[in-house]
This record gives C-alpha cells, sequence and structure tokens, in this order.
C-alpha cells in the first residue's frame, strides 16, 4: 500500500484551495468537582493548526482519547473551539453570527464510526438522503427524490433502496448510505470520525476506495480521524499525529510513514502488526496508559513514556517546529534524521 | 407491509422480513396476547355498535321487573338476558353502553396524558439542566402521592362528574409518561443520527419530533395500552365512590355503587359489571405485555 497520487491534476480549479484552516484550536471542558471545588479543566484539544485543502486528505491519528474526536466535532461546527481561529471556505466559523453558522454547517458533513448508529431506524433510506435538502434548500420533493437517486447510484447503491429501511442493510451498505447523506449538500469538507473501523477488511476497502472515487470526481476535502495506520497510509495525504490533545507530528503522508521523526509515531508505527521482515525485529512496544488530561505532564506530554526522554523534555514542552519537511514537537527530533530510522513500520516511499 | 418488496424485487430473496411481519411474528407467538387483542376488539365493537346490539336503551326502566335474576335463574326471562337492576333497567343493556363509557375514559385519559407526558418529556430530555431538574421533580411529587388519593382531591376540588374524573385520573397517571418519554429521548440523543440531523443543520423541533421521538415510540405504545386499563380501573373506583359518572350514566364503577346494597338479595347487578371491568382490564394488560414483548429488542429472542 502507498499513498494514493494526488488527484491535483484532475481539479486544477478547485485544488489547492484550502477548505480548512485551524489555527491553534483549543477546546477545552469543564469539569465540575462538586460545590465547593473550582471546576477541573480538561483540555481536550490543545492547540491543534492544520489546513486541508480541495481534494486533500488529512488524516488525525493516534490513540483512544488523544482528543481526535472531539477535533472532529469541532471541526464539524457542532461544538464552538474554547480559542483560536477556524476558517471554513474563507469564512471564520468562530466569530459568526446563528444565520451564517447555518449556512456555513452545509458546507462540513460528517461520517461516523458505527454506521447502525447514525442512520434513523425509523425512517426510509429517501427521507434520510432527503432529510437535508429538505431544510436547507427550497427544492421540490421530486427534485429531492431525484437527487437522492442520483445520489445513490454515486455510492454504488440502486434506486430501489430508496424505500427501504436502514434495518435492511448491512453494515457497508449503511456506510454508504451514511456517506451518501454527507454528500447531499454538496459540501466543501466531509470529516469522516472512523468512518471505516466497524466494518470487516474487505468491507472497508470497498467503502475507502469509495470515498477516494468521490474525492477525485467533487474535489472533497477529508478530514479523516481513525487509528488505523494501514487505512492512513492508503488514503491520506497528510498525517497529523495527536496525543494528549497536542499535534507530535504533522506533514506528508509518505515522509512521516518513511521516517517518523517523533518517538511517539515511531511507537505508533512500530505497533502496527508485521508478519515477518525486518520491521518486525524493531519493535519498541509502549509502556503504561496514556496520563490523564485532566493532569498533563508538565514539559513535553509524551515524556513519561517516552524511551527517549531527556531531563529536558520533562520540563520544557517542545513546540512543534519545521523540520525534513514536516512539523515535529520533539526536543529531540533531529537525532532520528540520521541513521535511518528505528522501527519505522514497512517500506514507506520517501 | 413493505411496499418496497414487490414480486419482481429478485435483489432480496433473504432480506429481514419487514417491521410490521417481524412485530407480528413476535406478537402472534404469546397466546395471552392475542386473547387479549381478541377481547379488546371484542369490547370495541360492543362500544361502536351499542345502539344496534343493545335490546334496550340504557336508561330504559321497566316497573314491572325490579331486579329481575338472569334468564338463565329460576324467575328470569329472555327478555332480559342478564336480569335487570333494581329500577327494573336490562343489564345486558347498560353493560353494552358502559363498554363505550369506559373505552372512552380509557382512552381519553391515555391520549390526554400522553400528548402531555411526551411534550413534557421531550422538553425535560432535550433541554436538560434546570428544565429537567423542574419538569422530574414535579412528577416526583405527583407519584410520591397515592393514586386514588390524589385523584380524590383533585376530582374534590373540581367537582364530581366524569370529565373531571378523567382530568385527575390524566394527572395521576401522567408521570409515567413524563419519565418513560424522558429516558428514550435521552437514550436516542446520544446517537449518531441525532449528531447527523444537527450537521445536516435540523433546528429543535425538528431534531425533537422528527428525529428522536419517533424512536421513543415502542415503550410509549406498550405503557399507552398498559394505562388504558389503569384508566378504567381508576375511574370505576371513582365511579364506585360517587366522584366519577353520575347516574343513570352506565358506567360499570357507578353500576356497582349503585347496586352496592343488593349484594347479598340479587349477585347478577355486582356480578356483571365486575366481571366486565376484570376482563376489560385484564384484555388491556395482555395487550400491552404482548407488545412490549414484541416491541422490546431486548426480550427478542
Amino acid at each position: 500500500m502507498s499513498a494514493r497520487p494526488l488527484p491535483t491534476d484532475v481539479l486544477p480549479g478547485r485544488a489547492g484551495t484550502p477548505v480548512v484552516v485551524a489555527r491553534d484550536v483549543k477546546r477545552i471542558y469543564e469539569i465540575r468537582r462538586g460545590a465547593f471545588r473550582p471546576p477541573a479543566r480538561l483540555q481536550a484539544v490543545g492547540g491543534v493548526s492544520f489546513d486541508v485543502e480541495a481534494g486533500r486528505t488529512l488524516a488525525v491519528v493516534g490513540e483512544s482519547g488523544c482528543g481526535k474526536s472531539t477535533l472532529a466535532r469541532v471541526v464539524s461546527l457542532l461544538e464552538a473551539p474554547s480559542a483560536g481561529t477556524l476558517v471554513l471556505n474563507g469564512v471564520d466559523a468562530v466569530h459568526v453570527s446563528p444565520k451564517a453558522k447555518r449556512l456555513l454547517r452545509r458546507s462540513v458533513q460528517m461520517v461516523f464510526q458505527n454506521p447502525y448508529g447514525s442512520l434513523n431506524p425509523r425512517k426510509k433510506i429517501g427521507a434520510i438522503l432527503e432529510a437535508p435538502l429538505e431544510i436547507n434548500t427550497e427544492l421540490a420533493p421530486p427534485a429531492r427524490e431525484e437527487r437522492a437517486k442520483a445520489m445513490l447510484a454515486r455510492v454504488g447503491l440502486r434506486p430501489e433502496h430508496y424505500v427501504r429501511y436502514p434495518h435492511m442493510f448491512s453494515g457497508g451498505q449503511r456506510q454508504r448510505i451514511a456517506i451518501a447523506r454527507a454528500l447531499m449538500l454538496n459540501p466543501a469538507l466531509v470529516v469522516a470520525d472512523e468512518p471505516v473501523s466497524a466494518l470487516d477488511v474487505s468491507v472497508q476497502a470497498q467503502v475507502l476506495n469509495l470515498m477516494a472515487d468521490l474525492q477525485d470526481e467533487l474535489g472533497l476535502a477529508y478530514l479523516f480521524i481513525s487509528h488505523d495506520l494501514g487505512v492512513v497510509r492508503h488514503i491520506a495525504h497528510d498525517v497529523l499525529v495527536m496525543y494528549l490533545g497536542l499535534a507530535m507530528e504533522q506533514g506528508p503522508t509518505a515522509r512521516i510513514f518513511a521516517r517518523p521523526l517523533h518517538p511517539y509515531t515511531q511507537a505508533l508505527l512500530a505497533s502496527v502488526p508485521a508478519m515477518a521482515g525486518a520491521a518486525r525485529v524493531r519493535r519498541v512496544p509502549l509502556a503504561g496508559e496514556l496520563p490523564s488530561p485532566l493532569n498533563p505532564p508538565h514539559g513535553c506530554v509524551f515524556s513519561t513514556r517516552c524511551p527517549y526522554a531527556i531531563e529536558r523534555c520533562r520540563e520544557e514542552r517542545p513546540e512543534s517546529r519545521p523540520l525534513d519537511g514536516r512539523a515535529v514537537a520533539c526536543h529531540l527530533a533531529e537525532r532520528f534524521l540520521e541513521p535511518p530510522p528505528a522501527g519505522a513500520g514497512g517500506t514507506g516511499q520517501p | 407491509m413493505m411496499p418496497a418488496a414487490t414480486p419482481s424485487d429478485a435483489a432480496a430473496p433473504d432480506a429481514p422480513p419487514g417491521p410490521w411481519r417481524e412485530f407480528w411474528g413476535y406478537f402472534s407467538a404469546n397466546r395471552g396476547a392475542v386473547a387479549g387483542l381478541a377481547i379488546v376488539v371484542a369490547v370495541l365493537s360492543l362500544a361502536a355498535f351499542a345502539n344496534v346490539l343493545a335490546p334496550y336503551p340504557p336508561e330504559l326502566t321497566n316497573n314491572a321487573v325490579f331486579l329481575k335474576p338472569p334468564a338463565w335463574q329460576e324467575g328470569g326471562s329472555w327478555a332480559y338476558p342478564l336480569g335487570t337492576d333494581a329500577i327494573g333497567r336490562d343489564m345486558l343493556s347498560r353493560l353494552i353502553h358502559g363498554a363505550r363509557l369506559s373505552l372512552l375514559i380509557g382512552i381519553a385519559v391515555v391520549a390526554l396524558s400522553i400528548v402531555v407526558g411526551i411534550v413534557l418529556g421531550l422538553v425535560a430530555g432535550y433541554f436538560r439542566g434546570v428544565t429537567e431538574i423542574a419538569i422530574m421533580r414535579l412528577m416526583d411529587i405527583i407519584l410520591t402521592l397515592p393514586s386514588l388519593l390524589l385523584a380524590i382531591v383533585i376530582v374534590a376540588i373540581l367537582g364530581p362528574g366524569l370529565m373531571n374524573a378523567m382530568l385527575a385520573v390524566a394527572v395521576v397517571v401522567l408521570p409515567h409518561y413524563v419519565r418513560i418519554t424522558r429516558a428514550s429521548v435521552i437514550a436516542e440523543m446520544s446517537k449518531d443520527y441525532v449528531t447527523a440531523a444537527r450537521a445536516g443543520g435540523a433546528g429543535r423541533i425538528r431534531l425533537m419530533v422528527n428525529e428522536v421521538l419517533p424512536n421513543c415510540a415502542a415503550p410509549l405504545i406498550v405503557q399507552a395500552t398498559l394505562g388504558v386499563s389503569t384508566a378504567i380501573l381508576d375511574a370505576a373506583a371513582l365511579g364506585f365512590l360517587g366522584l366519577g359518572a353520575q347516574p343513570p350514566l352506565p358506567e360499570w364503577g357507578t353500576m356497582l355503587a349503585d347496586a352496592r346494597e343488593f349484594v347479598l338479595r340479587a349477585w347478577w347487578v355486582v356480578t356483571f359489571p365486575g366481571l366486565m371491568i376484570l376482563v376489560t382490564v385484564l384484555a388491556f394488560n395482555l395487550l400491552g405485555d404482548g407488545l412490549r414483548d414484541a416491541l422490546d429488542p431486548k426480550l427478542k429472542r
């Protein structure tokens, strides 16, 4: 598996326009701990910056609890960021009137992890697909039906599925329906929160290929949340590795997979099971658990589990800095430039 | 039941059965429920065709036949198959017309409390916070009072009568509907399809009524069916205490109260209205149980 060729040549007009520009986005939850103690601050996303251009896919990876789903909800405008700026399609999405926000919301749609929970079991597929049109457009019912059926065909389902209920479909088909629903409003960005992790492997590939085809056809930007690095490598142009709400390393997929410069990225890649070969020998298992986000480590958030941590790591939090064509937040990143990486999984393209 | 399942539809030979057929499969496996359904249908048709079925008008008295026993007993006649009451009214006709009143009470009470209950429960479950606390604590207060006592208090304030008795019973059973709705709304709100609808731009009302509410229907249907029997029973109790339907209305509870003094002399004047209440309430309970088993996915085999 290697990264797909960039579809920039397919859609020269739209490609290159940033659909999302996020700068230092934070999402902090206040957790009440009783009447007499001040509320605790839980930093789910602690200042993440990224761009996604039309026709590109940014994958956000990290283990459970690292804040990737919260990031997805913030970018989908389901939750407001606590700080930072978020610009969608050139419009500031933080300081925006409710009316403009409704309009803006049409340009971001979501695909969820569990296809069994994301379709309303009481509604027919037609009604599910048409609901966004009904709310947001003035289209007459026949026109809506026509569009819904066209979209069904586009995601590989048949027009007669229009009158069926969700329980009559398999997981993969449901995920196709969920993708169709997300595309009904012609969004610029689709936020996919682990869209294939609930599907079995053969179906995963079908759904991923569908998503890739739709991206090429429509010039969609994807924010792809995942913990499956094989999937990420297959579909993403860029990767953002998150740990405890912070970006550890971000940059082009091929570069990061070929030579991860952050110890956490190295550990993640090393944790991908390999059948045989050199990758199998060089596994450095990560000890311990994710620290509590209520009480993050003082210095580098990864310092408590990092095999290379030095005194400086425990005292000073590393800023994200450019190095070797990517951004990495590690004091020791240069150390991993030479010799060829330890623990990099497989044979990525340089 | 599924419009999609046309005979030419070769795509789904092993597609799961439609929701209605699946429901009927589970429901018909429960014999008690089917019996309950049959009795409920019978009582419904009694009520619907009371004018045709009843041999006499329910309030027609006959001076010649006070407390005539049922036909099969000595002194009875087939002119009055179930005998007559103390002022010579035909028991059978009164019971048939009473079905009308009892079903009216049951359905009106449930309709009233379910509509109010759904609105309050939806609001509580959707908005949470202070709104929820206010609504739910109020419902808790209603629940702490013994139901019949509370109904009596309400009727005492409003004055006796069929309408007020129905209102009182509706208030008494309201908390059940509010709680059930709120619980299901909270469970449904956490599901992704609600988030997807929000991402699609759905407003509050649309989310509540179009997306969430239909998925809360199953427990509400069950509770409504069971609630009909409670309502009939409570209204009969109020009628028996002289606070519900007033004579000469042929309401079963009121008939029982009227006949109280003849219990020892004329068993039929108390037995038949009592039996009607028993059978109807039992039938609605069986039907409700069957619905619950058929609609609750956790109980599916």
